[in-house]
């Protein structure tokens, strides 16, 4: 009986595939198919993380616009066709089948957030067209299947990082964790750097919850005083960092705070202002990086956009560019030759460093680690993984 | 013991927000017999309008200043309580005589208008309010931290409350607003105007609602057109656990939710903060059906 009702959803899952993969019958779609390659992109637009969404689409559109520029793709002009998914949940499913079964990409880019992406993922790899995750931090993304990739590191590196860090750097012994139970970013990183901290022989003395969109951290910021920790670590989004910093700063909490990449915004440091200084944060990329390719990346986004480059900017270039590296390669738009070429990608020169796929279709690639001074992101340190 | 009193400021300050913002979905409904579920973003306009008032007011009242922080406060209570009366003109009055229910969807259809013409002129992204107050160094008695914000937040609250009580039992157009509340077929024959009596309404209520708007803005600076959704829904159950129709009720269910809601998240866990929250709310609505301090609503056959 469970066998058989299996057989039947397998069966109606690649009659739904074979109708909605664009990708191998690109003939027999519309005639404006064949003389572009088909990009699709999920982004947060607007909503909770627009400001994260914004810069990863504008760090993609650069790229492909760089690539028009120098002649498009196996001969052709490539079109980004990109759809918001106003940071909701569900929406992202909603557009990425649009994408597929409608537009015919050949490959989907996106997202920031890794409960969105995890919700495209299982489409995209249904329907067998690779997808490359830009910033989606967590583990399981790329669990979904072959056909699932990311251009940044995982949450076990860099909750191993943020342990090390404030361990080694900051000299920690009693940390309190301060994590948004409705996130798996931020559930994921707060478990491994717990781990990373006990393992260096620090302890964990205070653990507490909020949930994603809340505005008043005062309850959960007293109990941690109460337990007088020597730093506190955020694995959260800027959208709730900035409070998080001002409210501990008007209960009298003094000791650093510190959080993964989901702080990187220019929306953070307005909301925090002085509260967040001293602060720290470990992310994928530093526009002071002084590499050539970095410079020339900061150099051109700045001319388009007028405004300097954040890592989601630089993550979104990245993906967009290891795609087409990997298409060049194929030399035609087989959604399975992409993937294989993605699979086989090793020191693939990226703006945030050199990118190799490892066999669970994650990047192997640095983190950097940033201070907030005078109200800017200054450059620490660089950690190899 | 000092983490507990600490707590019970944080859960004061939060509670009387809500209070605020519960007052008005507790006359409206006194008056007209229905939620105004659009209230909620009433406050969300009141935080914004204070966004835009402040670099205009900045122009005359350095800001921050006390003085210049008054000026901000009045006048979006002043913009949201015409945009109350507005809404209610357009929107609710010329479904006076339909059925509740239409009503009903009317308000969850301007809520959902304002929410999104909001992401549409203010943006989606969350904008960083000004500091509209100077913020005094933070006072510290025996290890509890006096935040002066919080203090603000209460001493406003208890302001607005005396004020709108002096309104509602000393004036003239209070006890028009309790007439038409107590039976309004009653209070028109008696020449009470109830069309003013209901602008009225509206505009005392939004400009509570825009009130705690400043104030929430003044606490956690960081506004965004979806703000006023979840504040909305809590300073409803508030309503409805202090007894809906009743002032004094809202104010007491608004400080109830924000303590409890804090005490829960600062000693068991915040993931269950709502539920504990709405399970007191069901627990005392078992007990009490009207509410804390609701009358027994006796059905006219």
């Amino acid at each position: 009986m469970n066998t058989l009702r299996t057989s039947i959803i397998l069966a109606a899952a690649l009659a739904t595939a074979g109708l909605l993969s664009g990708c191998n019958q690109s003939s027999s779609s519309s005639s404006a198919g064949s003389d572009c390659v088909k990009i699709g992109e999920f982004a947060s637009l607007t909503g909770s993380e627009a400001t994260f969404g914004q810069s990863s689409h504008r760090g993609t559109q650069l790229a492909i616009d760089e690539l028009n520029a120098g002649g498009g793709l196996l001969g052709k002009k490539i079109q980004l066709i990109t759809e918001d998914n106003q940071s909701q949940a569900g929406q992202s499913a909603t557009v990425v089948r649009k994408l597929i079964s409608s537009d015919h990409v050949v490959a989907m880019l996106g997202e920031v957030a890794s409960s969105r992406s995890l919700e495209a993922a299982p489409i995209c790899q249904q329907n067998k067209i690779p997808m490359i995750s830009p910033s989606s931090t967590n583990p399981k993304v790329t669990e979904t299947g072959e056909y699932i990739f990311r251009v940044c590191f995982i949450d076990p590196f860099q909750g191993t990082v943020m342990a090390n860090f404030a361990h080694k750097t900051l000299k920690l012994q009693n940390v309190a964790v301060l994590k948004d139970v409705k996130s798996d970013y931020s559930l994921g990183l707060a478990k491994f750097f717990k781990e990373g901290v006990l393992a260096n022989g620090g302890k964990i003395i205070a653990e507490e919850n909020y949930s994603g969109g809340d505005k008043d951290f005062n309850a959960q910021l007293t109990a941690i005083k109460a337990a007088n920790p020597d730093g506190i670590f955020v694995p959260g989004y800027y959208t709730e960092v900035g409070l998080i910093a001002l409210q501990a700063k008007q209960l009298g909490i003094t000791v650093p705070i510190f959080g993964g990449d989901g702080w990187e915004s220019s929306s953070l440091v307005p909301i925090g202002g002085a509260a967040l200084e001293g602060d720290y944060f470990s992310t994928h990329f530093s526009p002071q990086d002084t590499a050539p390719a970095v410079q020339s990346f900061v150099k051109s986004y700045q001319a388009k956009f007028n405004e300097t480059p954040d890592a989601m900017a630089a993550l979104g270039y990245d993906s967009a560019m290891m795609l087409a590296d990997a298409i060049k390669k194929t030399g035609s738009t087989d959604c399975t030759k992409i993937r294989d070429a993605l699979a086989a990608e090793t020191d693939f020169a990226g703006v945030t460093g050199n990118i190799t796929m490892d066999a669970n279709r994650n990047a192997s690639k640095p983190a950097v680690i940033l201070e907030i001074k005078n109200g800017a992101f200054q450059y620490v340190e660089t950690v190899a993984p | 013991m000092t983490e507990f009193l600490q707590q019970l400021i944080n859960g004061l300050a939060f509670g009387s927000i809500l209070a605020l913002i519960a007052l008005g979905y507790t006359m409206v409904y006194g008056i007209l017999r229905f939620i105004n579920f659009a209230h909620g973003d009433i406050f969300m306009l009141g935080a914004f309008a204070g966004f835009y008032l402040a670099p205009k007011t900045a122009t005359v009242f350095p800001l921050p200043s006390i003085a210049g922080a008054i000026v901000v406060l009045f006048l979006s209570m002043l913009i949201c309580a015409a945009l109350g009366v507005v809404i209610e003109r357009l929107a609710y009055r010329p479904l006076r005589k339909r059925p509740k229910l239409t009503v009903l969807i009317t308000a969850i259809g301007v809520s959902l208008f304002l929410e999104y013409a909001g992401q549409f002129f203010f943006g989606a992204a969350p904008k960083k309010f000004p500091d509209i107050l100077p913020v005094l160094p933070i006072t510290k008695i025996g290890g509890l931290s006096l935040n002066s914000n919080q203090l603000i937040v209460l001493a406003v609250t208890l302001i607005l409350l005396v004020a709108l009580r002096f309104i509602v039992m000393k004036t003239k157009i209070g006890t028009a607003m309790r007439a038409v509340s107590f039976n309004p077929e009653a209070a028109a024959l008696m020449g009470v105007n109830t069309d003013v009596v209901i602008s009225f309404t509206f505009a005392l209520g939004s400009a509570l609602a825009a009130a705690a708007g400043i104030l929430w803005a003044i606490n956690y600076p960081s506004i965004d057109p979806l703000m006023g959704i979840l504040p909305g829904l809590k300073a409803f159950v508030a309503a409805v656990l202090g007894g809906i129709g009743n002032l004094p009720g809202a104010a007491l269910g608004g400080i109830i939710i924000g303590v409890t809601e804090t005490l829960v998240s600062g000693y068991i866990s915040s993931t269950y903060r709502d539920a504990i929250a709405f399970a007191v709310l069901i627990l005392i609505l078992l007990v009490r059906p009207s509410g804390l301090l609701g009358k027994k609503e006796i059905e006219k056959v």
